[in-house]
């Protein structure tokens, strides 16, 4: 798949966004005044900069509106009114933590729940397409939880948190590397499923249908060098995970946390590119890309 | 509506032969000018007589090789539009709506005024059958031709999809796959008609017929066929004099 | 949950849908063009048309993008730059004409010949010939000899019709069909129909092609020919079949001249008095008239006269083809094939010719008064292109495949091979060539024909030839359809004489259409030393900015096919069925939006400016207003027009006075006239006394003219007799061993020319167009150059893996005469001596309106560039010509070829000529113009 920009900012920042307020939310840290704002202005400002960075992804932003509304059904539909929700129900929490020193655990106790929800609901819109086989698996939506979760602990400073948590992500980014490499073979697919001549002889393809490029190669079809995408792994799960987890276990600092969080997000960036970019849809078949 | 029905009244779709595609792109090019002019955004060219065109297609034909142990490799032309899958994974994805399955014959369409452009439905999609439109940012996809096949403007012989309608070898059959004695049905029945990517879980209505063995010949030896060996006793000459008698 | 959206099923298709042919290619449908708001918006086939039944191709659909092409001509050219710059100015239509006057009106009162007149891909050819004929000049042809003269002339010669527009397999009722050489190009959409029919009941269908591609991709079988020895691999078939005996003896006794007695001494028929060729009658062994009544004519016996023994064709014919050098195990290496799959196609034909007889209840009478209660067919057929045509031992392998379908009595037979009309018409129908000329006088007769012997060449007493492109000379004697590939070089090197002007029509000689591309833009551009060009001018119509208009001093205009009149004619090449009689026209469905002309109607203007005759009348004023009243008003012959539909009062079929409401007729019945043959007429065409009186009756003859087909063709034999030193006529010495080598009166097969650089250039290279382009057309198309925009060099896995190539490689090819490098692809369905590429894709940059960086110009060229007019020198101090020595067919497909993979980095193709201006405005960028209602 296309690593687009925007889907990598998009799922970084706002499951960083939402992790945050899931703690904020269950009140694990309680700030008041101005620590309340800054950090509730963290959480609603990474959440929503990811839904800005989203909405960058669609051909007609005017109609967004209209994705509210396929909830039954649709993931990405549940994501957009269960991010909206977050937002919508943790305000009177967050205002009260703001304004009136009064957080308002209800409130936040349902926010965080609902901010933990969009972020499953964001693994759940790539974890269900089964076009692309290495999402197509339970190690995705972890992934996304822990890594969401992680960010948040980073932000609310919570050592002993944090630290599991990087650690349990460290295990489901290997988890779904390992599992992922299998996954298209577990699928099944093959340029003589997807054409219906394997029986024939093993088939190649000849010439793509068009000379040129087309929306589905430059969307779904992304080639990326094994070598490549090994260093990326090591990036992603060092910086992502190994490597704020050992700034933890250090004597705590703001720097410390900081450098953390910075090394996790830039970890994450890593992780998300190579979702995207490792992930073969099933489509290639046709285009003998696999 | 992103619920797909229960069931549809009927299953419209095309049986592509490929033992008769001859890869003409045909097929290609009437889809491209009907939906260019008809249903929903015209179909844009980027950069059309540039280094790099690309354009918006709802079917395009490609090209396999088929190596074989014992006989010489195979060319199979390959028409791919959208197969109007029974379990649709594109139409669930949607979050707007935009993208349904019709309740009475089973097309999958989208409907372009509620399509935000989001391109999930292509990514859902297993064969490709999705084209996101460089201009519009709608995504575009085979209609069936539905403002064709029910078109009491167009007379009735002209009531199939661009594509059947142009298909210079036949290789491309309109019908309702639910009936089991349409045409289209038969031909399934009595060709083999198989499903692309049948662990997509998909249930595509669309079939397509296997090419026919290819470079079986093998008849008997001229000498068999033949009721006296020409060259026995008088030769050439004797056998000719002889079938000349017989004129 | 939403509900479903209430969508308008019926919706308004157009305003109004008009009718007319289409020209993306040569096929010719009927195409239903819709409109709206008085623009074009979308086309499709017309179902009631004979060609195409309501199907179309992806050019055809495409039809619409051409008519908006960007590279459209805006007006008449001027050219102010250098030759080849692409640099001109836009001038009035006025200038254009006075211009094209000045230039051609002293030519005409002084020596017509330095006129030399060329049309390309034209449908005119009846009308263009017409004007060149009353200018005066003999140098005019039209593009068949680069295309498919060996296949026109072979079939011509050997029984009167060859394939596409001559001829059809009986797609209803085959029940096997060969295909020999064919890619898609020529006939495309009814040839499809008919591999369609013939899937749809299972039917089988052999391709004998070297790259299993299109048609030969759904062939049931495949035989991977290497390229050149088709003629071989028939001729072993022939002689399978002979040996076996399946041959139709009956069908040879009355229908060819098998039985005819050859003089032992000459070569030539043992005649009677009366000229009568003689056939020895088994009953009273007595040599008698080929037509006496009541004769058993023998194929076994000959006849002893004069202390020799003439034998009848068939005998010679047996003991050539059974000889052990035509037995499966002699050729098979050679061709590429085994011994195995040449025994079991030959048992398959006779298999299906033999036991799968079909006979219909349609009882008929014969031209000698026999009545048949029915009709017998051996269902086999064949049809072939320029596969095998293309090459310099096309014409004897057309003959050879002919020969086949004869031997099997699978011609003009049910579930086989069926004529069209006009055609059958056997060469003594056609008319000779003509090339006497006078000043200020029409020429002696119609350019093209086909010489009986070789006092029909159009050669001085000298020898030396006549035309410009050397047609009808001792070099090409039966190049039937001119040598129009030869004409710049020829024109450039002053032999056999200089030219003045260079009138060229729809061909795209600086590219696609000449062999030799580089060297042909560099004749175009050459000086004298007084600066003057070798070739002084050049004048050009098109109505694209294609290569050759960079190359032109004055360009006219033309318009595109939906913005004028045309006729598909019988005296040209029309569109009739086995079944029927049928012609066609175009009319504006839409009027020019730009300052063009269409150039049938300009060129009568011009001949009227020019004064010629049959274009001005006595009072000065133009015969024909137009080419719409050219079409309606013209008679060839008293009562034989352009139009054979409608005529008189309406009801006239083929003949008629003129009716000035013909083209009306013609837009109310969808663009097109037919006129069903009677039943009784369907098969054995050239003998069917019904048939001949109905064609009698329409026109297409003026009496009766059966006649018998020619598997010993005595006019081949009467040149070869020159060559040996009889007659009057003489050819030159150097040519005497090809001629008698190549002119054989039976079909023979000879290695191609490029044979002896084999060892150098061990591959061969093919191009073949590629189904949804037509020539250069398909890349001004926005649509259809999305599917093919650059020409990859496909290579056998056996290539693949001996060069190391890997994905994104490029190859250099280099040939005797020059080298290109291009991308490679593996294909394996490939005969493994063999590469190849899409034909008619590059482009030079700056043509076509299209970006200089279009990969039809940075990923493709043409192996034109590869491909000499002339053969490499042999040490004998002559350039022999590139050309099968019969017709003078440009010998393209013998081509042979070294590979290498070129060095890494590569990544622009080459050659890469500097780019030409473009003389029209830089095109949209993006494409989203169509509007709905």
């Amino acid at each position: 798949m296309h690593p687009a920009p925007s889907l990598i900012l998009f799922t970084v920042l706002s499951g960083a966004g939402f992790g945050l307020l899931v703690w904020l939310g269950i009140g694990l840290r309680a700030p008041t005044g101005v620590a309340a704002f800054l950090v509730f202005g963290m959480g609603y400002a990474l959440a929503g900069a990811g839904l800005l960075a989203s909405a960058f992804h669609l051909g007609h932003p005017e109609r967004a509106l209209l994705a509210f509304t396929q909830w039954r059904s649709s993931w990405l539909s549940r994501e957009a009114v269960l991010a909206t929700a977050t937002l919508a129900v943790m305000a009177p929490h967050a205002a009260g933590s703001v304004f009136a020193a009064a957080p308002m655990p209800v409130f936040g106790w349902l926010g965080a729940a609902l901010a933990l929800a969009t972020v499953v609901a964001t693994a759940m819109i790539y974890t269900q397409i089964r076009a692309v086989p290495r999402w197509h698996h339970w190690s995705t939506p972890p992934v996304f939880v822990l890594a969401s979760l992680a960010a948040g602990a980073l932000f609310v400073g919570r050592t002993g948190l944090a630290l599991g948590l990087l650690l349990a992500l460290a295990v489901a980014m290997i988890a779904h590397w390992v599992a992922g490499d299998r996954q298209f073979e577990r699928a099944g697919s093959t340029m003589g499923s997807a054409t219906g001549l394997g029986a024939l002889g093993r088939v190649r393809l000849l010439e793509p249908p068009h000379s040129g490029q087309n929306y589905l190669l430059r969307e779904m079809v992304h080639v990326i060098g094994r070598k490549h995408a090994y260093k990326l792994r090591l990036i992603a799960l060092g910086f992502g995970a190994l490597l704020p987890a050992l700034l933890l276990v250090l004597p705590a600092s703001y720097v410390g946390f900081g450098l953390a969080l910075m090394s996790h997000l830039t970890g994450l960036l890593a992780q998300r590119w190579l979702f995207f970019a490792e992930a073969e849809h099933v489509v290639g078949l046709y285009y003998g890309k696999r | 509506m992103t619920t797909l029905p229960q069931s549809t009244r009927t299953k419209l779709g095309l049986v592509i032969d490929l033992d008769t595609c001859v890869g003409c792109h045909a097929c290609v090019i009437s889809c491209k000018g009907w939906n260019t002019e008809n249903y929903g955004a015209p179909l844009s060219d980027m950069d059309a007589y540039g280094a790099e065109p690309e354009g918006t297609f709802l079917n395009r034909v490609h090209s396999f090789e088929v190596k074989r142990d014992t006989a010489p490799p195979m060319v199979v032309h390959f028409p791919k539009s959208c197969l109007h899958c029974d379990n649709a994974p594109c139409v669930t994805v949607c979050p707007t709506g935009a993208s349904y399955k019709r309740a009475e014959d089973g097309i999958v369409l989208v409907n372009e005024s509620a399509c935000i452009g989001c391109g999930l439905c292509a990514w859902a999609c297993p064969y490709g059958a999705r084209e996101m439109d460089g201009v519009e940012k709608v995504m575009k996809k085979c209609t069936l031709c539905v403002d064709r096949i029910y078109n009491e403007n167009l007379p009735e012989e002209d009531r199939e999809p661009a594509c059947v309608r142009t298909c210079p070898a036949g290789a491309r059959h309109f019908g309702d796959l639910a009936d089991p004695e349409s045409a289209v049905s038969q031909l399934v029945a009595a060709r083999g008609g198989m499903d692309l990517m049948p662990e997509q879980g998909t249930a595509p209505v669309n079939k397509y017929l296997p090419p026919r063995p290819r470079d079986t010949l093998t008849t008997p030896d001229l000498a068999s066929l033949c009721d006296s060996a020409p060259e026995a006793a008088t030769g050439f000459l004797g056998w000719l004099d002889r079938a000349l008698e017989r004129l | 949950m939403q509900s479903q959206p209430a969508l308008n099923l019926s919706p308004q298709v157009s305003d109004e849908v008009r009718k007319t042919t289409c020209y993306m290619c040569a096929c010719r449908c009927g195409i239903n063009v819709h409109m709206k708001d008085g623009k074009v918006a979308y086309i499709e086939g017309n179902r009631d048309h004979p060609v195409n039944r309501g199907v179309l191709c992806a050019k055809g659909s495409a039809g619409i993008m051409q008519h908006l092409s960007p590279a459209r001509l805006r007006a008449p050219l001027k050219r102010v730059g250098p030759r080849g710059s692409g640099e001109f100015v836009e001038i009035t239509w006025d200038e254009a004409l006075q211009t094209a006057i000045d230039w051609l009106r002293p030519l005409r009162k002084t020596a017509p010949e330095k006129l030399a007149f060329f049309t390309g891909r034209d449908q005119s050819q009846s009308f263009t010939g017409w004007w060149a004929q009353a200018f005066g000049t003999p140098n005019w042809a039209a593009h068949g000899g680069f295309c498919s003269v060996n296949m026109a002339a072979a079939g011509i010669y050997t029984m009167g019709g060859s394939f596409w527009e001559f001829g059809q397999p009986d797609w209803e009722r085959t029940k096997l069909l060969l295909l020999f050489g064919v890619a898609e190009d020529h006939d495309s959409n009814p040839i499809k129909m008919g591999l369609g029919k013939l899937k749809a009941r299972g039917a089988r269908v052999i391709g004998v092609n070297p790259i299993r591609s299109g048609y030969n991709a759904i062939a049931d079988d495949w035989v991977g020919i290497t390229p050149g020895t088709d003629g071989l691999f028939i001729l072993s078939l022939v002689h399978e079949l002979l040996k076996a005996g399946k041959v139709d003896l009956d069908y040879l006794i009355r229908y060819t001249n098998a039985p005819y007695l050859v003089d032992a001494g000459t070569g030539l028929f043992l005649r009677d008095a009366d000229g009568k060729p003689l056939v020895r009658d088994r009953k009273t062994g007595q040599a008698v008239a080929w037509d006496s009544a009541g004769i058993a004519p023998d194929l076994a016996h000959g006849m002893e006269r004069d202390g020799a023994t003439h034998l009848p064709v068939f005998r010679h014919l047996a003991d050539r083809y059974l000889a052990p050098e035509y037995a499966p195990e002699s050729v098979a290496e050679k061709c590429g094939v085994t011994p195995a799959q040449i025994r079991v196609i030959a048992a398959e034909i006779a298999r299906v010719a033999f036991e799968e007889e079909i006979t219909l209840n349609q009882p008929w009478t014969d031209f000698r008064g026999l009545r048949h209660e029915t009709m017998t067919g051996r269902p086999v057929a064949m049809h072939a292109m320029r596969g095998i045509s293309a090459h310099s031992n096309g014409f004897q392998t057309c003959r050879a495949l002919h020969l086949l379908q004869i031997l099997i009595g699978s011609v003009e037979t049910p579930g086989g091979f069926r004529f069209k009309p006009p055609y059958p018409k056997p060469p003594e129908a056609h008319p000779r060539p003509h090339a006497r000329h006078a000043t200020d006088k029409p020429l002696d007769g119609p350019h093209l024909g086909y010489p009986l012997g070789p006092e029909h060449l159009l050669i001085h007493e000298d020898g030396t030839p006549k035309r410009i492109d050397k047609a009808f000379s001792w070099e090409a004697p039966l190049s039937a359809h001119g040598l129009m590939h030869m004409v710049i070089s020829n024109a450039h090197a002053g032999d056999p004489y200089e030219i003045d002007t260079l009138f060229l029509y729809m061909a795209n000689m600086a590219w696609n259409s000449s062999m030799n591309t580089s060297q042909v833009m560099q004749m175009l551009t050459d000086q004298n030393e007084d600066g003057s060009y070798c070739i002084p001018r050049i004048i050009y119509a098109d109505a694209y900015s294609s290569e050759m208009v960079a190359f032109a001093d004055l360009i006219l205009p033309d318009t595109t096919y939906l913005e004028r009149h045309d006729c598909i004619s019988l005296l040209d090449r029309p569109i009739c069925e086995a079944e029927a009689l049928a012609d066609s026209i175009r009319w504006p469905v839409v009027a020019p939006d730009r300052d063009v002309r269409p150039f049938q109607s300009m060129l009568l203007d011009l001949g009227h400016r020019l004064g010629l005759p049959g274009m001005v009348q006595e009072d000065g004023t133009p015969t024909y207003r137009d080419y719409a009243d050219y079409i309606t008003h013209h008679e060839r012959r008293p009562g034989i027009g352009p139009l054979a539909g409608f005529r008189g009062n309406g009801e006239g079929k083929g003949r008629g006075a003129p009716n000035p409401e013909q083209i009306t007729r013609y837009i109310e019945n969808g663009g097109f006239w037919i006129d069903h043959i009677p039943e009784d007429a369907h098969f054995f065409k050239p003998w069917n006394a019904a048939y001949q009186d109905w064609a009698v009756a329409r026109g297409l003859y003026d009496k009766p003219q059966p006649y018998l087909f020619n598997l010993y063709l005595e006019p081949l034999r009467k040149f070869q007799r020159a060559a040996e030193g009889h007659g009057p006529l003489q050819p030159p010495d150097h040519l005497r061993t090809r001629l008698i080598e190549s002119m054989d009166p039976l079909p023979r097969w000879y290695p191609p020319f490029s044979e002896p650089e084999a060892d150098a250039f061990p591959l061969h290279a093919l191009t073949q167009r590629p189904m949804a382009h037509y020539h250069s057309w398909g890349s001004q198309n926005a649509w259809l150059r999305q599917i093919h925009g650059h020409t990859p060099l496909y290579v056998s896995g056996d290539i693949w893996t001996e060069h190391g190539f890997t994905k994104g490689d490029w190859a250099t090819l280099t040939s005797p005469h020059g080298r290109v490098t291009l991308p490679v692809v593996r294909m394996d369905a490939l005969n493994p001596d063999t590469v190849w590429t899409w034909n008619a894709v590059a482009k030079r940059r700056g043509a076509w309106a299209l970006d200089t960086n279009a990969p039809e110009a940075t990923k493709s060229t043409l192996l034109n560039h590869l491909i000499h007019e002339l053969l490499p020198a042999k040490g004998d101090g002559l350039r022999w010509a590139n050309s099968d020595p019969i017709t003078g067919q440009a010998a393209w497909y013998d081509l042979r070829v070294r590979i290498e993979k070129a060095p890494a980095g590569q990544s622009v193709s080459y050659p890469d000529p500097a780019p030409q201006h473009s003389p029209v405005p830089a095109p949209p960028r993006n494409l989203t113009h169509q509007k709905k209602p």
